[in-house]
């Protein structure tokens, strides 16, 4: 691929044949307001926010322009800044403004262009109309569907279908009354979703947001603990308690995605029914113990046991250092290789 | 997998042969739709309709228990046609007149008849799978729980060689393992024949290298596989049982039989997170930490070693497994387990074993490494095979294989074939996952998957309460009526406790791999 050189608002950027105007912008960390763009999707062109003059003749939208040599664009042109001011002004008309309460709040692309055009108190009463009141749906146990809030970008539409291939949402209706539906606009959780929430993470304006829980206070890189695949997660903690799981965009294997057990079936771990204290059988009764009770007893019936009356099960869910340690104290402790594991099950 | 993950978007051709891959490894799955929304060829082998088959662009929907005949059906159209890769097959392969020979028996018309595919169809995809490479083929559990599992297996091994699809990108075979960590407790000798690294307990010079590191005498004997080790609770030859984070009471093929054994022992240790049905039968309970709760490493499917951080403190008084077996050894008065941290172990992990030898937490930090890493500063080996195989000649066998049915087919007293699957919301025996209130919501029950039209015989509606049963046990389940299951097959996940699926299930054992037939039993269906 080979190299060509743009101008944007009198600053000279390389970039590789093949880009969008946007992308080559981005990748030389240079913003040009956009909405319905995500690196991960192909570009729609459906926002309209994302608008410059190219070569001082032509308004057009920098996410489906191609990068040629030599080109010369303005964003700060002024009929580029009036025509992006009045599509926003449009798309915030009927926006709630409840940003306080909001899951998007502070990571909001609404809010972020909304500052960026410089919307003023005055300039949204031009177009002002009430918010819409759809209902929420809240019938997914892990996210929640705001239609008020949605701003029609379709990246929800374009993941589950470009990325996800389930296509679950789709365009529904025209004009005002446009809105991100299911088939035959049933509840999400009576469609065919998948509760993967790649929709939920990649919403710019908390349309799709999961449902209310404690927001974390640090996070830890690990492994998903399911299947086999691996995938890299970022565990979030707030006190002792672990709070959300989200895709590790470093992983190799993952690149970020998640699937609803990796991303949402984390709840196990601070689950009340977790075993705390060693149990020991006393008439046919398991009764709370304490460690060197249990230990004692089970060295005793070991000590009795070893060689060809012992066998150990070791697991496919626990890390190689236990699992090493295992079979060594089989091998090397009990005197037998009777050890083996879940493997074919 | 002999490959990467990663690089599965990137094949010209797909063979998914017994693998729900969207159901049970939903973000593999995601490569697999990207490659076949990118043009390749999907081919999907499987009884079911499954979500995959919406991406195919052939869906072969074979026998339960056929995979022999299909594949060595393909392999002789690749052969008759010539569309083998000669050069491959002449420097990196022996075995091939054998090989041949054993083609006689899988003209295309007996693999009809057995498969119940038809042979346009099987030749259609031998065709696309040899001649449009790289060409990847992932299978999972469909392929391997079988009495004849590991025919299966060397029936794809001498599709990919043939083809010369090993040691090249994007191609391999490649099995889609399970659980988070089964490549890895297998890499950890957790088996009865292998130490750490699959090498051999009975090879000397391996266990005097394991008896010198551990200053002990080792048993030159070969110990016993899961299946066998359960017979021999029940026969009273095994007194105690140290059963850690697993659930055979609702896992084990045939779980009657487990149950009954594990009844009737001396001393069961159970070590786990939560109170499962198997731990509520232990002598002794152990409370485990989860994997949020201590370091360590699990190694994934594709081989890669990668780190688990503790992100919380251990929940009450659970310890980590390690912990745990470090104190048992040391009150039992054994040397060797003085660790401190799980990077320790990992140290003389690497000592013992090829593989890992150049393993460390700080190489791991990144983004992992994928076995064999031989040395320190190694980068790790995405992809196996590449010029060589790990054999004493270098070179790959070609397996000849004849047919075998599975052991136990419907008949008039028991008239369905029952297979099983898992649901995407759920996760083996639900000790997580049915903890989580949110999975449970979207999956709480387990349903008999019947064709429509079985369930017109038998005077069934949809989601009505049935007994199934068959020769090893019967429990009660609701139907559902979908297309996806052909005629005759009927099909339940095991992730439910109430309807415990492998009550039903064979424990018709792989005479190699020790594997329980839990894809194929005949039941009946009948009315509450």
């Amino acid at each position: 691929m080979s190299s060509v050189t743009i101008t944007i608002d009198g600053i000279k950027i390389s970039a590789e044949e093949g880009m969008t105007v946007l992308q080559a912008a981005q990748a030389n960390g240079l913003y040009i307001p956009n909405l319905c763009n995500h690196p991960d999707l192909r570009p729609a062109g459906l926002c309209r926010v994302c608008v410059v003059k190219q070569d001082d003749w032509k308004i057009t939208i920098s996410c489906k322009l191609p990068v040629k040599e030599g080109m010369v664009i303005s964003t700060e042109d002024p009929a580029v800044q009036q025509i992006r001011k009045n599509t926003v002004e449009l798309l915030i008309a009927n926006h709630p403004m409840t940003c306080l309460t909001c899951e998007a709040d502070s990571k909001c692309e609404l809010q972020r262009v909304a500052h960026y055009v410089g919307i003023t108190p005055d300039s949204i009463n031009r177009y002002r109309r009430s918010v819409r009141s759809i209902p929420l749906d809240t019938s997914n146990p892990f996210f929640d569907i705001d239609h008020n809030k949605c701003i029609m970008c379709g990246i929800c539409v374009r993941t589950c279908d470009e990325l996800q291939n389930i296509n679950a949402i789709d365009y529904a209706q025209r004009g005002v009354a446009s809105l991100i539906s299911t088939l035959g606009n049933k509840p999400i959780a009576e469609s065919r979703c998948e509760s993967c929430g790649e929709c939920v993470v990649r919403c710019p304006v908390a349309a799709l947001a999961t449902k209310k829980s404690l927001q974390p206070m640090r996070e830890v890189r690990s492994i998903c603990s399911y299947c086999g695949v691996g995938c890299g997660i970022h565990l979030g903690v707030r006190g002792d308690k672990i709070v959300g799981v989200r895709g590790d965009q470093e992983n190799p294997v993952n690149r970020g995605s998640l699937c609803v057990k990796g991303r949402f079936g984390y709840r196990f771990i601070n689950h009340p029914e977790r075993l705390t204290t060693p149990l020991v059988k006393k008439d046919g009764v398991l009764v709370e113990a304490s460690w060197d009770e249990a230990l004692d007893r089970i060295v005793e019936k070991f000590s009795e046991h070893k060689g060809e009356k012992f066998a150990a099960l070791a697991s496919a869910r626990i890390t190689n250092e236990d699992n090493y340690l295992i079979q060594k104290f089989t091998r090397a402790v009990m005197g037998t290789n009777n050890i083996d594991h879940c493997a074919r099950l | 997998m002999t490959n990467s993950i990663s690089e599965i978007s990137g094949a010209a051709t797909i063979l998914a042969i017994g693998t729900n891959t969207t159901q049970a490894h939903p973000v593999l799955a995601l490569q697999v739709k990207k490659a076949a929304r990118n043009g390749a060829n999907l081919i999907v082998a499987n009884p079911k309709d499954i979500d995959l088959c919406r991406h195919a662009t052939i869906h072969l929907q074979q026998r339960p228990g056929t995979d022999v005949a299909l594949l060595m059906g393909m392999i002789r159209v690749i052969v008759d046609e010539g569309l083998t890769d000669k050069d491959f097959v002449k420097t990196r392969c022996e075995g091939y007149d054998e090989l041949i020979a054993s083609l006689v028996d899988f003209d295309l018309d007996s693999v009809e008849k057995i498969t119940s595919v038809p042979k346009e169809e099987i030749a259609r995809a031998a065709r696309l799978y040899a001649t449009n490479g790289p060409a990847s083929i992932l299978y999972c559990m469909g392929i391997t729980q079988h009495s004849h599992g590991t025919d299966n297996v060397w029936a794809i091994s001498n599709l990919a060689l043939l083809t010369g699809n090993l040691g090249k990108a994007s191609a391999g075979v490649n099995p889609l393992r399970g659980q988070n960590n089964v490549q890895g407790s297998c890499d950890m000798g957790c088996l009865p024949d292998v130490y750490t690294g699959y090498q051999k307990v009975e090879n000397p010079d391996c266990r005097k290298k394991f008896e010198a590191a551990w200053g002990v005498s080792l048993s030159p004997k070969q110990g016993l596989t899961h299946s066998e080790i359960f017979d021999q609770i029940h026969d009273g030859t095994i007194k105690s049982l140290y059963l850690i984070g697993e659930n055979p009471v609702l896992s084990e093929a045939n779980a009657s039989h487990a149950i009954e054994a594990m009844e009737h022992m001396d001393f069961l240790v159970v070590q786990d997170i939560f109170l499962t049905e198997t731990a509520k039968m232990a002598d002794v309970v152990l409370p485990a930490a989860t994997f949020a709760e201590k370091n360590g490493t699990f190694t994934n499917t594709e081989r890669r070693i990668q780190r688990v951080r503790q992100a919380i403190p251990q929940v009450g008084e659970a310890k980590a497994d390690w912990q745990i077996v470090c104190e048992m050894a040391k009150r039992l008065g054994a040397k060797g387990f003085d660790f401190n941290e799980p990077e320790e172990i990992m140290a003389e992990i690497a000592s013992l074993t090829p593989s890992y030898a150049g393993i460390g937490y700080p190489a791991l930090e990144k983004s992992g490494i994928q076995w064999p890493c031989p040395e320190p500063g190694h980068p790790g080996t995405p992809m196996l095979h590449v010029g060589k195989f790990p054999t004493v000649s270098g070179k790959a066998r070609l397996m000849p294989l004849s047919f075998r049915d599975s052991v136990e087919l419907p008949d008039a007293e028991y008239p369905l074939l029952l297979t099983t699957d898992r649901s995407l919301f759920h996760y083996h025996t639900g000790s997580m996952t049915r903890r989580v209130a949110g999975l449970e919501q979207l999956d709480s029950e387990e349903f008999l998957k019947i064709n429509p039209k079985d369930a017109a015989e038998l005077g069934l509606g949809d989601r009505e309460m049935v007994q199934i049963t068959s020769r090893r046990g019967q429990t009660t389940v609701k139907t559902k009526l979908t297309r996806i299951c052909p005629p005759g097959l009927v099909s339940m996940t095991f992730h439910f406790a109430e309807s415990p699926t492998n009550v039903l299930t064979s424990s018709a054992l792989d005479p190699v791999a020790k594997i329980p037939e839990t894809k194929v039993c005949a039941v009946r269906v009948e009315k509450v």
